[in-house]
């Protein structure tokens, strides 16, 4: 008690002795780096909501004409059609399908490369791997639209005799290749941030090089391994060249791999690189459907954060 | 000096070790192992200490380059653990480790400790279940551990998780474990809790401790010996090291004048 009076009489006699004071320049200077940097973050903030609102905007004057109901329930896609119809249904199942084939594909293939490169590949082997998957990034998307259609369809036609030469099963294989580089780089810098006393924790137990990748290294990074899944995702739900020059132009509801059938991104190109007026129902369909695609991706990238949250990795 | 009273263990013969890059870590390094004893390694930070004992466990065969040279002869099987027709996994079932961090796995308490034995292929969950519970109650985890076994071992505390780390080290029956430094990461009482659990144990198998504390050695350890600079100073029973210690480098080093 006494002290504590003893200093509060002796705090108000301080002054800040200037080797103390606050440095203007350099706040000044801080401050000014700072707000530079705000900016480049805010640029990236801006440009995304923008996309956001103008989908927004001419999805609201879409929807003024076709009922939210019948855009979510209607089985058929025909706007450009004379009876035209607005059900995005089919779109959105040939969205799904595709990606579900890719899926199939990358995950397990993408997720194999990446314990591979990450556990058993030598220095040496890596440094020649990784570039390779690396030019099959650089890889215009339209060149495996066409590779689908031309190379790798004949040859499932060989198989599914009755395979129509537009089909979702080429289109969402070829795809599926297409992702692997990708989750394999992401899910790899995944595995090789698990730290070595980890891996040498098992070692020590006996176990062999591919238990302990299997058991101890995959479940340590599975949150990494997981983003890479959903980035993957993202990339095939948003993914239009293969399809569109793929899988075909026919919406129809339809899960079956065989057959053909648009995405929403291909029908998007089809009716952007058509001559649609402005501000006609059948261009701004094409924001509706943006909409959607948009909705889909945030859905899965939630999905993929709450997987990660829930298997966050901790050493 | 040392009547070997007991059998020896393991013994390392003229070990020299030389790193990816040809740093000679170890110069001719004998010395033994006597079985159920605790042997302590002690020496000043980089003259080998961790290097020694992780030949024990062929750990340096994890990275390219490494070069073992000399023999390191494990009882009664009479072989030279370092021979290239040894396969190191074999070596490690029977030869295991506890690091000087605790390194759980990412993984509930009772899969830590089960994962010995899943690597070698016992999945029976009776039998995995007593070895489970034997290994915890042997190193000293049972009672806290008992009522949370599907919990993440990362929820234990650090003390707690070296010790499941020597739960689950002890759940192989190894012959040999081999300890760096393991208590250098945790507070005196659980420092007490682990030294105590290691006298217990050697009734069971043959303990390499390295440690970089003093006390720590002359309390657990029955022989201690004196690195320095890659090779072995002086080698002793614990008691006579740490009251007359031959050589003089010995003496300044554990009387702190030197290290
Ligand atoms: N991976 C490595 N490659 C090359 N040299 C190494 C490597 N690891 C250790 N060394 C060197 O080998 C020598 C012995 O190292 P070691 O880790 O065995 O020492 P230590 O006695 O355990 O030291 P500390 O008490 O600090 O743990 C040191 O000179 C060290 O720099
Ligand atoms: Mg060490």
């Amino acid at each position: 008690m006494n002290t504590a009076t003893t200093m509060l009489e002796q705090s108000i006699n301080l002054t800040i002795s200037p080797r103390l004071a606050k440095n203007i320049r350099r706040n000044i200077k801080e401050r000014i780096i700072e707000f530079m940097l705000m900016l480049a973050a805010l640029s990236a903030v801006f440009t995304t909501l923008s996309i956001v609102g103008v989908l927004l905007y001419e999805s609201l004057s879409f929807f003024k004409t076709v009922s939210v109901v019948d855009f979510f329930t209607d089985t058929q896609w025909t706007p450009l059609f004379e009876d035209a119809h607005y059900g995005i249904l089919p779109l959105v199942s040939g969205t799904l399908t595709t990606s579900a084939v890719a899926l199939a594909v990358t995950i397990p293939i993408g997720t194999i490369a990446a314990i591979y490169l990450s556990e058993f590949a030598s220095h040496k082997t890596r440094e020649i791997v990784k570039p390779i998957l690396e030019l099959l990034v650089g890889v215009p998307t339209i060149v495996f639209g066409y590779f689908a259609l031309l190379f790798l369809t004949p040859i499932l036609q060989k198989i599914f005799p009755d395979l129509p030469g537009f089909n979702m099963l080429s289109a969402g294989i070829v795809m599926g290749i297409m992702i692997v580089p990708y989750i394999a780089s992401v899910a790899e810098d995944a595995m090789r941030a698990v730290p070595m006393s980890m891996r040498e924790g098992s070692y020590a137990m006996g176990a062999t090089r591919f238990q302990t990748a299997v058991r101890v290294v995959t479940p340590a990074a599975i949150s990494g391994i997981v983003a890479a899944y959903i980035l993957g995702i993202s990339r095939a739900v948003g993914e239009t060249m293969v399809v569109a020059v793929a899988a075909g132009q026919q919406p129809i509801v339809s899960f079956n791999p065989m057959e053909s059938a648009a995405t929403i991104t291909a029908f998007i190109v089809q009716v952007a690189m058509g001559d649609l007026p402005h501000g006609s129902i059948g261009y701004q369909s094409i924001f509706a459907a943006g909409l959607v695609l948009l909705m889909m991706t945030l859905c899965f990238n939630i999905l993929g954060h709450m997987l990660r949250k829930k298997y966050h990795e901790r050493y | 000096m040392i009547k070997p009273t007991t059998p020896i263990k393991a013994e390392s013969r003229n070990l020299n070790f030389f790193y990816n890059g040809g740093n000679h870590a170890l110069k001719s390094v004998s010395m033994p192992l006597y079985e159920n004893k605790i042997t302590a390694l002690i020496g000043p930070s980089g003259c080998g200490k961790s290097t020694f004992l992780r030949c024990f466990n062929r750990m340096h065969d994890l990275y390219p380059g490494n070069k073992y040279q000399g023999e390191i002869v494990m009882h009664p099987d009479n072989t030279n653990i370092l021979e290239q027709g040894v396969d190191p996994i074999e070596v490690r079932m029977r030869i295991s480790m506890v690091f000087q961090k605790p390194n759980p796995f990412p993984k509930s308490i009772y899969e830590n400790v089960a994962y010995g034995l899943r690597v070698r292929g016992e999945n029976n969950k009776r039998m995995l279940d007593d070895k489970v519970e034997e290994a915890l109650k042997g190193a000293a985890l049972w009672n806290e551990a008992k009522d949370r076994l599907q919990d993440l071992a990362f929820n234990l505390s650090g003390g707690q998780q070296q010790r499941l780390c020597i739960a689950r080290a002890l759940a192989t029956d190894p012959e040999i474990m081999l300890f760096d430094e393991p208590t250098s990461a945790l507070d005196p009482i659980a420092t007490a809790n682990i030294e105590e659990l290691m006298s217990e144990l050697k009734q069971k198998l043959t303990i390499l401790v390295v440690t970089h504390n003093m006390q720590q050695a002359a309390r657990v350890s029955d022989y201690t010996a004196y690195m320095y600079l890659g090779e072995l100073m002086e080698y002793d029973d614990t008691n006579t090291i740490f009251t007359r210690p031959s050589r003089k480098e010995t003496e300044d080093y554990i009387t702190g004048k030197f290290g």
